[in-house]
């Protein structure tokens, strides 16, 4: 599923990264615990979050993550927006809540990342 | 460690300062894209040294980070002017947090740093003082089983 697509799925709004529209998503990841993003460290590309703040993008940028969709409708800071150009991570925002958003998703062929052996982290 | 093709870097941490926080982590992941490590390797160093620069941000005064890179292994010490951990073993237990309700806001706190660092390092070792600080050092094979 492309990321243009669930943008479109989610009615998102794209704040940047718009020549990521056409990176493929197979796998996300969906937390407020950004540990917990980086223990599923793996092939994910996008995550779903409720938190806008910069360190959100600096533990994406860690994990490998190549866009954010912001959900229940938080908007990001233009610091946030600012580190994401930088970083070259898309953002996107969502009014529909976690469960929603994760729920469409999983729908359309997004998988979750599962804990792997140490190995293949 | 103290071969002389060894590469080297120390990295300053400010207590306290999130604006900043994580960016000493993000320059050493990008020295080993440079050198050309394996990126299953960068992502694990990437993840520890962040863990561990998160906790010197959230819980100390100032810390240092050091890298030490040589043809055999990626070595990292993370040493901090704080408040040390009481417990080591509670600290490593996953879930076990001491985190304010700041830092859970800005998403950490989960009390899954330590773990996570063990983890994603091939050795682990953490000594801590309460009042003075803590020390983690960890190393990453580069041509071990894990790489």
């Amino acid at each position: 599923m492309t990321l243009d697509k669930i943008k479109e799925s989610l009615n998102c709004r794209v704040f940047c990264g718009f020549d990521k529209l056409q990176i493929d998503i197979n796998s996300a990841k969906a937390s407020d615990l950004m540990s917990d993003v980086l223990r599923f460290s793996g092939p994910g590309k996008l995550l779903l979050t409720g938190l806008t703040n910069i360190q959100v993008i600096r533990t994406c940028d860690i994990a490998g993550i190549c866009a954010v969709v912001f959900v229940r409708g938080k908007q990001p800071s233009t610091e946030t927006i600012e580190l994401s150009k930088k970083c070259d991570i898309a953002i996107l925002t969502s009014d529909l809540s976690m469960f929603e958003s994760c729920g469409i998703l999983y729908a359309n062929g997004i998988k979750g990342v599962t804990i792997k052996p140490k190995n293949n982290i | 460690m103290r071969d002389k093709a060894a590469f080297e870097q120390v990295f300053k941490i400010k207590g306290g300062d999130f604006i900043n926080a994580g960016e000493s982590s993000i320059r050493i992941r990008n020295i080993l894209k440079d050198i050309g490590i394996d990126a299953n390797i960068i992502r694990r160093v990437a993840i520890a040294a962040y863990e561990a620069e998160m906790n010197v941000v959230m819980y100390a005064q100032r810390g240092l980070m050091k890298v030490v890179i040589n043809p055999e292994q990626i070595f990292l010490r993370v040493e901090d002017k704080g408040q040390g951990i009481e417990d080591i073993e509670l600290a490593m237990r996953p879930g076990f947090s001491t985190a304010t309700e700041e830092m859970r806001e800005r998403g950490f706190g989960a009390g899954m740093g330590l773990p996570n660092i063990k983890r994603n390092s091939d050795h682990f070792s953490i000594r801590s003082s309460v009042g003075q600080g803590t020390k983690l050092e960890m190393i990453f094979e580069l041509n071990g089983e894990n790489g």
